[in-house]
């Protein structure tokens, strides 16, 4: 399992699909672990009762179903389904309703959902998603992109209310790849993803909702942050390296 | 939340081939320098040593070519490099600057011993007068420019050519890695300059390939993919001429392509990272999470404009 997990790490991110399924058929057995440790791009679905896209993932499947954050049914229906409770959904829906403004304001752009459901501890999981394609001829605002994906997944276990309080447990990946082609930098693409956890006792009384917003908001802005200024910020440093700029050349650096 | 009890469609046992071939895909998708540790941990997800060592044998050639590693010759002769355009036969690869073959093992990455060139397999005087000064040059270059690069010249087309009267084409492959698995980031830098010289026109016809790749995988997986063509020429002049003249051409694109890569780099943050995703929203301020009246308010507003998606 260590193997395969190292395999897909040094795999090309844009072909973490390919990756995932060639190990799929090599170790069968293991495919349940891999298919939760391993995130792959977002698929969407159109939910045309409701006329908007939603997003596909392990939190909103039963069977070859997927439920729609927006009438809660079933796509292809479903008989026998599971569902959250009605209380949930209440938060759901206004989860769902909330995350789409933050993901306009953020996003200028793209597809959001959220998916809720009961766990054993009496608390619940709530899972945000964020799919948003940034090139030119998807969301892209300024046009810099020919290509530009980016797939967010965040999921927060919040556990029992006790004294006012909740724990809250937040684990969120993002993955993204971007490219640009133009006259002067040829092709230059910079894909990868980032997984970070952040954990909170907070006291619930402006809601749950707003906890876990505000996490998202700060761990989703320190992962933005670190891919493009450690991660990135690396490869061009490597980059400077191999071949130093020609400034750098005459003053003769010595080798780092 | 998915079932548990979900069925997996029954899975076929792979054929050997099938499993070579997804093994095979494994070892040539490896980044720059890392194509060891995917061999390991490919061989522990296999646990099939007859498949794994087939496909070793297969896709280690193609990767140690397309890569243009670079192998130490004995007795201190220096690098060769691996290429497509140094390829005498599957596991010899010609020198052209001490006129050596070398004997590879590709799958141990290593060169196992030299030989030197038979006539047939070098260029005539004529030739290697102009892949000398162009060597040279391409040397005295890559020396000044990068830090820890190896270059070579080999004549493609051509090479037994007497003299005036008919085309020939070289290769500069310039090459440069930096592997520091321990902090975790690798990189590859490939260029691969073809020098068409044609006589009856004169000119020399110039193409030039460049790859860029770094690897960082700190608790994290980030890659950088960069290429670029180019194009350019000059006139067909005598070998030393020419080899300053191609030489000049290279060092002029690549460092210029060198700054255009930075400048696509401190674009990131401000502009082209804002298409994936904004800093901070257009208000400047965090998101109100407590203002859940404000939403009401602005959901009301959007059905009204049909904003809404």
């Amino acid at each position: 399992m260590e193997a395969a997990l190292g395999l897909l790490r040094r795999m090309p991110p844009k072909q973490s699909e390919t990756a995932l399924s060639a190990l799929l058929s090599l170790i069968p057995q293991h495919s349940s672990d891999l298919l939760s440790q391993v995130d792959l791009p977002l698929q969407v679905l159109r939910d045309i009762e409701s006329g908007k896209d939603f997003i596909l993932c392990e939190y909103n499947r039963d069977a070859d179903s997927y439920r729609s954050p927006w009438s809660n049914k079933y796509l292809p229906p479903l008989e026998d389904a599971l569902y959250p409770s009605s209380e949930l959904r209440k938060l759901e829906v206004e989860a769902n309703d909330i995350f789409a403004i933050y993901r306009d304001q953020y996003y200028e752009g793209g597809i959001s959902s959220v998916y809720m459901w009961e766990d054993d501890n009496e608390g619940f999981v709530a899972c945000f998603l964020i799919k948003k394609d940034g090139s030119k001829s998807g969301h892209g605002r300024r046009g810099c992109l020919e290509e530009g994906a980016w797939d967010a997944i965040h999921v927060i276990q919040v556990g029992p209310e006790e004294e006012e309080m909740a724990h809250y447990c937040l684990t969120s990946t993002i993955m993204l790849s971007l490219a640009t082609d133009d006259e002067s930098s040829g092709k230059f693409g910079l894909s990868g993803s980032i997984r970070r956890q952040m954990k909170m006792d907070l006291a619930v009384a402006e809601g749950h909702l707003c906890n876990m917003g505000r996490m998202i908001e700060e761990l989703e802005g320190k992962l933005r942050n670190s891919l493009d200024q450690v991660y990135f910020g690396k490869t061009r440093e490597m980059v400077c390296t191999l071949r130093p700029p020609a400034e750098l050349v005459q003053r003769r650096l010595p080798d780092t | 939340m998915a079932d548990e009890e979900d069925e997996l469609p029954e899975e076929t046992e792979l054929s050997y081939e099938q499993k070579k071939e997804i093994a095979k895909w494994f070892l040539l998708n490896a980044p720059a320098g890392e194509i060891n540790y995917v061999a390991k941990d490919l061989k522990a997800v296999l646990s099939d040593e007859e498949v794994y060592n087939e496909a070793a044998m297969e896709a280690f050639p193609v990767y140690n070519k397309s890569h243009m590693i670079c192998l130490e010759m004995p007795s201190r002769a220096g690098d060769v490099i691996v290429s497509s355009y140094s390829e005498i036969t599957e596991n010899e690869f010609l020198d052209p600057r001490t006129a050596q073959v070398a004997i590879v093992d590709h799958v141990k990455q290593i060169c196992t011993k030299v030989r030197p060139a038979h006539d047939e397999e070098l260029p005539s005087l004529y030739i290697e007068e102009y892949r000398y000064a162009l060597d040279a040059e391409i040397q005295r270059y890559v020396s000044e420019s990068y830090p820890k690069g190896i270059s070579a010249v080999n004549c493609v087309k051509g090479k037994d050519t007497e003299g005036l009267g008919s085309d020939f084409e070289f290769v500069v492959i310039i090459t440069a890695m930096r592997l520091s698995p321990q902090n975790f980031c690798n990189g590859s830098w490939r260029s691969v300059w073809n020098i068409d010289f044609q006589d009856e026109s004169q000119v020399l016809d110039i193409k030039g390939k460049l790859q860029v790749g770094a690897h960082y995988f700190e608790e994290g997986n980030v890659e950088l993919d960069a290429k670029k063509d180019f194009q350019d020429s000059t006139i067909f002049q005598s070998a030393d001429d020419c080899a300053i003249a191609i030489a000049n051409i290279i060092r002029h694109h690549e460092t210029e392509y060198l700054a255009a890569l930075e400048v696509a780099y401190s674009k990131l943050p401000d502009n082209t990272f804002k298409d994936l995703r904004r800093k901070l929203p257009v208000t400047r301020t965090l998101f109100p999470w407590q203002n859940t009246l404000q939403f009401s308010l602005t959901r009301e507003v959007e059905k009204e404009l049909g904003l809404g998606k």
